[in-house]
């Protein structure tokens, strides 16, 4: 039926897909993590990249120390109160579209650092793609987290990402806000 | 392996500052000096010039909160290491709870500078003509003190 039968038809080196599927599996294969280790986890978050587990099989071993080639933050440890403007910065200088993993129980909601001095979870000050439980994850958990990612980052839209900002610049969703 | 200085030593030095230094106690190996908090500066410059004693690294300096209804209130404990005679002395200023100042020995070594910002930070010591006496751990809009024994340990909702 239609267009693309037609095509196939004709031009059999033609492929027809939906542009959302090309343009999320280009995304997904090629995830750029920014270097956020805060702590502990992140020797496990370097484990990832070494021989042994080898994220490069899933397309993400490209960790980059600047935020403006990054599109995964990798927060990976306690995120102190001092630190929150600063990681909040990163975030914001990077590029979209642009993902959250927060990495272990203490980014995901303070872990056993219930005091004064640690935010209690970093989904307080950016929007949280994954959490990964454990303390540390082990690097297993870390690259699942990845592929969990990779299978949401499928599931998106060119035209509206849930977690984008741009989103938020809609009369509607401002209006609610103030 | 550091030791504390010879006993005779220790006696001769107590003898010298005889109204700064309240007591003397030897524990575990360990000798802790109290002192008059007005002769700080005057006894860590001596034990660090005298030939005898040569403390020319100041290993640590914290502060103590031993309670809020006691009094005084505030420690501040120096830990003196000599990397010549490989000795250890540690001397002890005990402060009121109100307002607990106490001079800056920044002038006898320079790494009490962050030590006595971050004891400042947390326990609310102020070191009298320090420097720099800016916080060093917490964000400079923290209002609290947080090693305090009245702080909560999860700190107050605004911050």
């Amino acid at each position: 039926m239609g267009i693309e039968n037609k095509i196939v038809n004709s031009l059999p080196e033609v492929l027809t897909t939906r542009l959302d599927w090309v343009v999320n599996w280009a995304r997904k294969s090629s995830i750029w993590p920014a270097t956020f280790g805060l702590a502990c986890c992140a020797i496990e978050m370097m484990a990832i990249t070494a021989p042994r587990h080898d994220v490069a099989r899933f397309g993400a071993e490209t960790f980059r120390a600047s935020p403006r080639q990054a599109d995964l933050m990798i927060v990976a440890g306690r995120v102190s109160k001092k630190m929150g403007p600063v990681l909040r910065r990163i975030y914001d200088q990077m590029p979209e579209p642009k993902w959250v993993i927060a990495m272990g129980v203490c980014a995901s909601v303070g872990g056993i650092f219930d005091n004064y001095a640690i935010l209690q979870g970093v989904d307080k000050i950016v929007p949280v793609d994954v959490y990964v439980p454990g303390c540390p994850p082990r690097p297993e958990g870390l690259i699942y987290s990845i592929m969990k990612l990779q299978q949401k980052i499928q599931t998106e839209s060119i035209r509206n990402r849930p977690d984008s900002p741009i989103v938020l610049d809609e009369p509607a969703l401002v209006g609610k806000e103030a | 392996m550091s030791k504390p200085p010879p006993a005779e030593d220790v006696a001769a030095f107590r003898e010298r500052f005889s109204e700064a230094v309240t007591e003397v106690r030897e524990a575990l190996g360990e000798v802790s000096c109290s002192v008059d908090p007005a002769y700080i500066v005057e006894v860590c410059g001596f034990l660090r010039d005298d030939p005898r004693f040569q403390f020319n690294l100041l290993s640590d300096l914290c502060g103590v909160d031993l309670g809020i209804d006691q009094e005084p209130r505030f420690e501040v404990v120096y830990n003196l290491n000599s990397l010549t005679k490989l000795h250890r002395l540690r001397l002890k200023v005990q402060l009121p709870g109100d307002e607990p100042t106490i001079p800056t020995v920044t002038t006898v070594w320079k790494t009490a500078n962050w030590h006595e910002r971050e004891t400042f930070d947390m326990f609310g010591i102020i070191f009298e003509g320090h420097p720099d006496l800016r916080r060093i751990l917490m964000p400079e809009e923290f209002q609290w003190h947080p090693l305090r024994k009245d702080y909560p340990v999860r700190g107050y909702d605004d911050f």
